[in-house]
């Protein structure tokens, strides 16, 4: 789709910082998360978790359980459907566990009960045998022969023999001649890096209500970030037609990619089956924390070569990620995204996915990139440093621009790479002093964006107000960007517009809220809705005039009469044609329906200050700024809304996040007081600046913003830790322990 | 477990509730008093969510238990608006954009709230200690930090 040749439009409602149509519902208390629904009857759900990183279950004896009082249902693993395709298959064995646990607090049976505590009383009562297993959980352990095997015959067939079996995939990705171009530079450095794993952190934990009927009809209401995908996944996991099933989001109390699966959901349908009543279900945060979606932790080798003038020869990463227990492909993004910043004659990237005894990982903000960037930016600095080169210039030589061969193979359309870069160099933050013991650091970010299957219907009412209803769960404002792409095409006022999201029997399929997709392909949708209604509108007041449909215009929210045969007619606006509409052919909707490309990737730049307390080893943030391409910032305080939210996410992955497991895979940090996430005193301003480097894939010129902000700040944070103190660390988080660590060995 | 008649108030109202006397304050008003606007984010008084006040200090409700309401005045999220508007700190938090999900805004508000209270002209420092106590994983806080300090000086002026 080329939307270039679309004239360039002076915005009048698109670009506008307006109010989002949710607010007031989220600042009152009144907008209702996952936890806040009842229905009447309703029972508490509770699961039972495994204690052990890695046992067979021998047996498990629920007659207790069952005949505690006020106990209505137990449900296990068989419980569910046999048949489905293998990764629906893995989602149904994360929710309730088959024949062996894979990780510490795998769930393994289920209770619903007339309380939340007879409820959690009866775990108590249900007896599992296990016979402990062997665990791993440390990737590079994992993929060694004589490591404990997670699951075996799980491998794809490009992973050669003779590897572990928890080996499940491999890939690679690149061109040109790496030796040959390590050969040409002037220094050529080989590192090491390690990352935690690290949680979504979403402060809503996973909550659900279903309520299945003696006829096998159902409804289910969730936290989720596509309830479309929690649909196909519970009908399948329960055997039901997805007709029978209805699946209504809520709000939604943050995703970041962890709420695009399910993990309670098929738990609770199960057991209001059984019990014939309605079931809900809140995760603990610590069920949370040991039972959903961590991302990755990585293992990674990267090469890279430079001449003295900076610019780079050739770049090689190998990437070991593991996603857990269950096979993940995560590492195929990784291996694509790693050099994507740079314009390279020779780069090749290889990666490979091994099982361990963790939680399986779940989507988290651009899965995969962080890692591998955060190496690729780390040794890009390091060759800086030793050459004496200014990191932002080096960058600017190297930078992938439109025409770059991307190192993972297509050709890059217009991107706005450059043009983030000069932002940066032009900010007074790059020039500004620093003080003895502070350091500057940046790093390059990159993602993909995803554009993806799109449902969306627009309804003009007959009283000039226009409906929309699209079904993406609204994570960060969306709402009010989609109102303003209707508002902006159909010539209305914003305030004349209410988006609403739909369930899962409204409208045709929506693809979950991921990939940074929903502003670009929600919105291509709406406007293609609009121009759908805008047709339908033109054709009836050419009815009503008496003229051809071609002849009629819409300009700024009315029809008009246009070429030299059409007559004279005054305009008609879209509330007179709506008040009308009864008499001229009925109701006036517009639709759209498609599998959005076109999305368009995403680069940002970050410059981060920090200063390092050398007596204990704390990193401080002291000034940050993002630069990012929005392509056409729709609601821009919602851009930078995300730009800072994911620099932040960024900062706490780079100095303290980290899943902590002790020598038996029992995850020792499962709470926000352990696991610590950055708290407002812990931060400086976040400054946001966008640049609008227009997406040629969409009218406005749209990209998605979302993702990209969280990849720059690992190595930004790392490379200014390097400058403030003098060392390098090359394993994620730089934790005060750990610089504390290197800076004793630097003496 | 026996429960146990609990006489409080709630935003200004009498109120009265049974619980047990296990049951937090967070579970009572969400449970038993349909007061949904204060989340359990962690239950463990780490990330701030179900801040409420009680007889005006303020406490994560899922460390207080319903038992220890008795006589207290309770406020939540539900009371900040009065009849004729939204509160300031309300209006603030849509004009800077301060919420994406929306989960922690209820317990940053009652938070925001009880400091400005206290200290109508905190510095961003003291604000930001303040706010220590309240996760938001969305935002990055600095939207949330503009915005209370819009609303403080607007209320100063007022």
């Amino acid at each position: 789709m080329a939307f270039d040749t679309e004239p360039k439009r002076d915005f009048k409602v698109v670009g506008r910082r307006v109010a989002r149509p949710d607010g007031i519902d989220k600042v009152t208390g009144r907008a209702l998360y996952g936890a806040d629904m009842s229905a009447p009857g309703m029972l508490m759900g509770a699961i039972l978790r495994s204690p052990h990183a890695h046992a067979e279950i021998v047996s498990i004896d629920v007659t207790a359980a069952v005949a505690l009082d006020g106990v209505k249902a137990v449900v296990t693993g068989a419980d569910f459907a046999d048949a489905m395709d293998a990764a629906t298959a893995d989602v149904r064995d994360n929710c309730l566990a088959r024949g062996k646990v894979l990780y510490d607090g795998h769930a393994v049976a289920a209770v619903a009960a007339a309380s939340g505590a007879i409820a959690r009383a009866a775990l108590d009562l249900i007896k599992v045998e296990y016979r402990v297993l062997p665990s791993v959980t440390d990737v590079d352990l994992a993929m060694r022969a004589d490591a404990p095997v997670v699951q075996a015959g799980r491998a794809v067939e490009v992973v050669p023999v003779g590897l572990s079996e928890n080996v499940t995939d491999h890939c690679e990705f690149g061109h040109g001649d790496p030796e040959a171009g390590f050969a040409a530079a002037d220094l050529v450095i080989d590192r090491s890096f390690t990352t935690a794993a690290t949680h979504q952190g979403y402060i809503e934990p996973h909550a659900c209500l279903a309520s299945m009927g003696p006829d096998g009809k159902a409804d289910l209401w969730c936290t989720t970030q596509g309830q479309w995908a929690v649909r196909t996944a519970c009908s399948a996991i329960l055997g039901m037609r997805a007709s029978q099933l209805r699946v209504t989001a809520s709000e939604i109390g943050g995703g970041f990619g962890g709420k695009t699966t399910v993990f309670i959901e098929p738990v609770a349908l199960a057991l209001s089956r059984k019990a014939g009543r309605p079931v809900k279900i809140v995760m603990s945060r610590t069920e949370v924390f040991r039972a959903t979606g961590p991302t990755v932790a990585s293992s990674i080798d990267v090469k890279i070569g430079m001449t003295k003038e900076g610019r780079i020869t050739a770049g090689t990463a190998t990437l070991r990620y593991t996603g857990g227990a269950f096979p993940c492909g995560t590492v195929a993004m990784g291996a694509q995204a790693a050099f994507a910043a740079y314009d390279l004659a020779a780069v090749r990237t290889f990666g490979w996915n091994a099982l361990t005894n963790r939680p399986k990982e779940a989507a988290y903000r651009a899965p995969g990139a962080p890692q591998a960037i955060y190496a690729v930016e780390s040794v890009v600095d390091e060759l800086c440093q030793k050459l004496a080169l200014d990191p932002l210039e080096v960058r600017l030589l190297n930078a992938a621009r439109e025409g770059t061969r991307s190192s993972y193979g297509p050709t890059f359309e217009a991107i706005g790479l450059e043009a983030t870069l000069e932002a940066a160099k032009a900010h007074p933050h790059y020039a500004a002093p620093l003080a003895a013991g502070q350091g500057r650091g940046l790093s390059c970010g990159f993602w993909f964006n995803f554009g993806g299957n799109t449902s969306v219907s627009l309804t003009i009412n007959t009283d000039g107000t226009v409906g929309i209803t699209e079904g993406n769960p609204d994570i960060g404002g969306s709402r009010a960007a989609i109102s303003q792409m209707a508002a902006e095409e159909l010539g209305i006022p914003y305030e004349q517009v209410r988006t609403v999201i739909a369930d899962t029997s409204s409208l045709g399929h929506n693809d979950v809220t991921d990939g940074s997709r929903v502003t670009f392909a929600v919105g291509l949708a709406v406007i293609k809705a609009a121009r759908d209604a805008i047709a339908k509108m033109c054709a009836r007041v050419a009815r009503i005039w008496g003229i051809d449909p071609e002849a009629v215009e819409w300009v700024d929210g009315a029809a008009r009469p246009t070429g030299p045969n059409a007559g004279t007619f005054p305009p008609m606006t879209l509330a007179e044609i709506a008040a009308l509409s009864f008499k001229t052919g009925g109701p006036i909707a517009g639709h759209h329906e498609s599998n959005a490309d076109g999305a368009g990737v995403s680069f940002g730049v970050h410059l981060v200050d920090v200063e390092v307390d050398r007596e204990t080893g704390a990193t401080k943030v002291l000034r940050y700024t993002v630069f990012q391409d929005a392509g056409k910032a729709v609601q821009p305080d919602y851009v930078e809304g995300q730009m800072q939210g994911g620099a932040v996410q960024g900062i706490g992955w780079a100095l303290n996040e980290e899943y902590i497991h002790d020598a038996e895979g029992h995850l020792l940090n499962p709470g926000f007081l352990d696991y610590r996430v950055p708290v407002a005193s812990d931060l400086p301003p976040i400054e946001a600046v966008i640049l609008e480097i227009p997406n040629p894939g969409h009218p406005y010129g749209v990209r998605g913003v979302g993702e990209t902000p969280i990849v720059p700040p690992l190595a930004a944070i790392a490379n200014a830790v390097s400058r403030a103190a003098g060392v390098r660390l090359t394993a994620l988080p730089m934790s005060p322990p750990r610089v504390l660590k290197a800076l004793t060995a630097q003496g | 477990m026996k429960t146990v008649p609990v006489s409080t108030t709630i935003n200004g109202d009498a109120a009265e509730f049974i619980c047990a006397p296990d049951e937090t304050l967070l579970d009572v008003l969400r449970n038993r008093m349909g007061l949904t606007g204060a989340k359990e984010g962690c239950g463990t008084g780490d990330c701030g969510a179900c801040s409420v006040t009680l007889d005006g200090r303020l406490v994560c409700s899922c460390l207080v238990l319903g038992v220890e309401a008795e006589g207290a005045e309770i406020a939540t999220i539900e009371g900040l608006a009065t009849g004729d508007g939204l509160h300031p700190l309300q209006q603030a938090f849509i004009d800077h954009a301060a919420l994406q999900c929306g989960i922690c805004t209820p317990g940053i508000l009652v938070a925001a709230k009880a400091l400005l209270d206290k200290n109508p002209d905190p510095s961003e420092t003291e604000l930001r200690y303040w706010l220590a106590g309240n996760l938001c994983r969305c935002t990055g806080y600095d939207k949330i930090i503009r915005a209370v300090q819009a609303a403080a000086r607007q209320m100063r002026s007022a």
